[in-house]
């Protein structure tokens, strides 16, 4: 089967990089000793095949997000290359994604990817109706009949468990929970190939937590979107994943099989964070 | 060229023919041949003091003066009246300064300036229409930032202005933009036609005339060349409407539903409607 998203040498440094950063930090740091620079993401390398669902643990600092706003083009990487297969947007599975002009990006972003971050904030306009925000992508892509998208944003605010009588209202009105939904009602209004999950359920109660992570879960199962999932907590990642990679210092140290990481680890820092779960 | 100023038949009070130096007039051509070149395009240009105050028209007026010669026939309007305060003012400084002809009938006109509306009488290839714009940025209301506009136009990046318009139907039930309607021009950019009422939009498609925008407070210039696709934004269920005026008349000329017509209250707080195109209401008076 061939990957829907390649990923190579991935890196993303904050900082006046002296050029050789790279070679100046390894697994105990990730500042450069020679410049000072920051190494966010260094050489990270994965393959993401469809209908997965890969996770992605570590402390914070350790570039998980950053990662994921890498794919989203939401931050410029400083290197690397990322490879999307995608069907809706054109493949640009031979072309380095990093390289197209800001005009394919968005294409590529409006027609084939969908992101939750861990703050609604970054992820929806408050001032905008809950409707309005799953219309968003849908008008970028193309999209010019009303009735059409309150149809498509009131099936998917229902999926979520949002009232659609409450469609019409800014999110701002919302608890964090169901900000959290709108989000996730927005990531899929597009139908996206890809879903960036960058702590979906840091920040919610226990109880939301689990109807959250019920939902994400059989929407996987229904829509087969390939996801990467991003999270600091073991349970969320055990519950939704079938393969993980452990970050730490912007780099990916231990990756394979859920099951056999967190039964199983072999680096050190994977033992410290197993051995760590409450 | 010295020579053809030199012929015109009024001093022009010891200023240069049409106020500005000829340099200046070259640089705001070459700025206004580069917005017909890029139709809806704002084209920044270095927007020079004018004796009237920014925001009152120096745009249109700059625009006028360096496109003005001896033989033009010139008519402005504001808010299509050929006699208000804005229309007259500017109508005697380019008289002093220019000496050239004056007229109030659309069709006599070379150079028509005017402020928030365009004339009803049709126009030709032989005349030229000049808009006075207050605000020349239509995605200003979504994004505040100048520098994030001019990317969004640079990548053609319209959703925010589409979300927008998305809101008011979704709270509204239509869209509630009145005057200066966003329309997209060549199926390029978005552009803002200056305060123009929505029953003037449609003037500008395909239009025989080339139409000039000028802003002199904001420093942009922008252009609907003749025979430009100009399409308001609309969605396939709520389709652009201009204003309508069915049941009311013109209390002048009766014209009814076929000119853009002012409610106006008299002092006895009755209501009544004239024609806007003073001098369109006239001509049909005279029939």
């Amino acid at each position: 089967m061939k990957p829907i998203v390649q990923v190579r040498d991935l890196t993303r440094i904050f900082g006046d990089s002296c050029g050789r950063c790279l070679e100046h930090v390894d697994e105990t740091t990730n500042i450069c000793p020679v410049c000072g620079s920051v190494v966010a993401c260094g050489g990270v390398s994965f393959d993401l095949y469809p209908d997965e669902v890969l996770g992605v643990v570590g402390e914070s600092g350790s570039g998980k997000s950053t990662l994921v706003r890498l794919l989203h083009f939401d931050w410029e990487a400083t290197g690397g290359a990322v490879y999307y297969n995608l069907q809706a947007a054109g493949s640009y599975g031979a072309v380095n994604a990093l390289e197209l002009s800001p005009f394919l990006k968005r294409q590529i972003r409006n027609t084939s990817l969908g992101i939750v971050y861990q703050n609604p904030q970054d992820g929806l306009r408050m001032n905008v109706t809950a409707g309005g925000n799953v219309a968003e992508r849908l008008l970028t892509a193309g999209w010019r009949n009303v009735g059409n998208m309150r149809a498509r944003s009131a099936m998917l605010l229902q999926r979520t468990e949002i009232p659609v009588s409450r469609m019409d209202e800014p999110p701002r009105n919302f608890s964090g929970g169901m900000q959290q939904r709108v989000q996730i009602a927005k990531a899929l209004s597009n139908s996206p190939a890809v879903l960036l999950l960058d702590e979906v359920t840091t920040g919610l109660d226990l109880s939301v937590q689990a109807r959250v992570l019920d939902l994400i879960r059989s929407l996987q199962r229904e829509l087969h979107v390939s996801m990467i999932v991003v999270s600091h907590d073991l349970g969320v990642i055990r519950s939704l994943t079938s393969r993980t990679m452990v970050m730490k210092h912007g780099r990916i140290v231990e990756a394979g099989l859920t099951d056999q990481i967190l039964e199983d680890p072999q680096h050190r820092y994977t033992q410290l964070l197993v051995s760590s779960q409450l | 060229m010295l020579g053809e100023w030199a012929a015109a038949e009024k001093p022009t009070g010891g200023y240069n023919f049409a106020y500005i130096d000829e340099g200046t007039k070259r640089e705001i051509r070459r700025s206004i041949l580069k917005a017909i070149a890029v139709p809806g395009y704002q084209v920044p240009f270095g927007s020079r003091e004018m004796p009237i105050a920014r925001g009152w028209g120096t745009g249109g007026l700059q625009i006028t003066l360096s496109i003005i010669g001896p033989g033009d026939v010139l008519k402005v309007i504001d808010q299509g009246c050929d006699d208000s305060v804005n229309a007259v003012n500017i109508k005697k400084f380019i008289d002093r300064v220019t000496g050239v002809a004056m007229t109030t009938e659309t069709k006599d006109a070379t150079i028509i300036q005017t402020r928030h509306r365009i004339p009803e009488q049709p126009m030709t290839d032989r005349q030229v229409l000049v808009l006075q714009v207050p605000l020349p940025e239509p995605l200003r209301h979504v994004e505040p930032l100048e520098a994030e506009t001019r990317r969004m136009h640079g990548e053609g990046d319209y959703g925010l202005m589409w979300l927008s318009l998305y809101e008011n139907i979704a709270l509204h039930g239509e869209i509630t933009i009145g005057a200066g309607y966003p329309l997209l021009v060549n199926r390029r950019y978005i552009m803002s036609p200056s305060p123009i009422p929505r029953w003037d939009c449609p003037k500008l498609h395909m239009a025989e005339t080339l139409c000039l925008f000028g802003s002199g407070r904001e420093r942009r210039i922008y252009a609907v060349p003749p025979h430009t696709i100009v399409e308001p934004l609309e969605f396939e269920d709520h389709r652009f409407r201009v204003e309508n005026f069915e049941s009311k008349a013109c209390s002048r000329c009766g014209s009814a539903n076929e000119t853009y017509l002012d409610e106006i209250t008299d002092d006895d707080g009755h209501k009544f409607y004239t024609c806007s195109d003073t001098s369109n209401c006239e001509r049909r008076c005279r029939q």
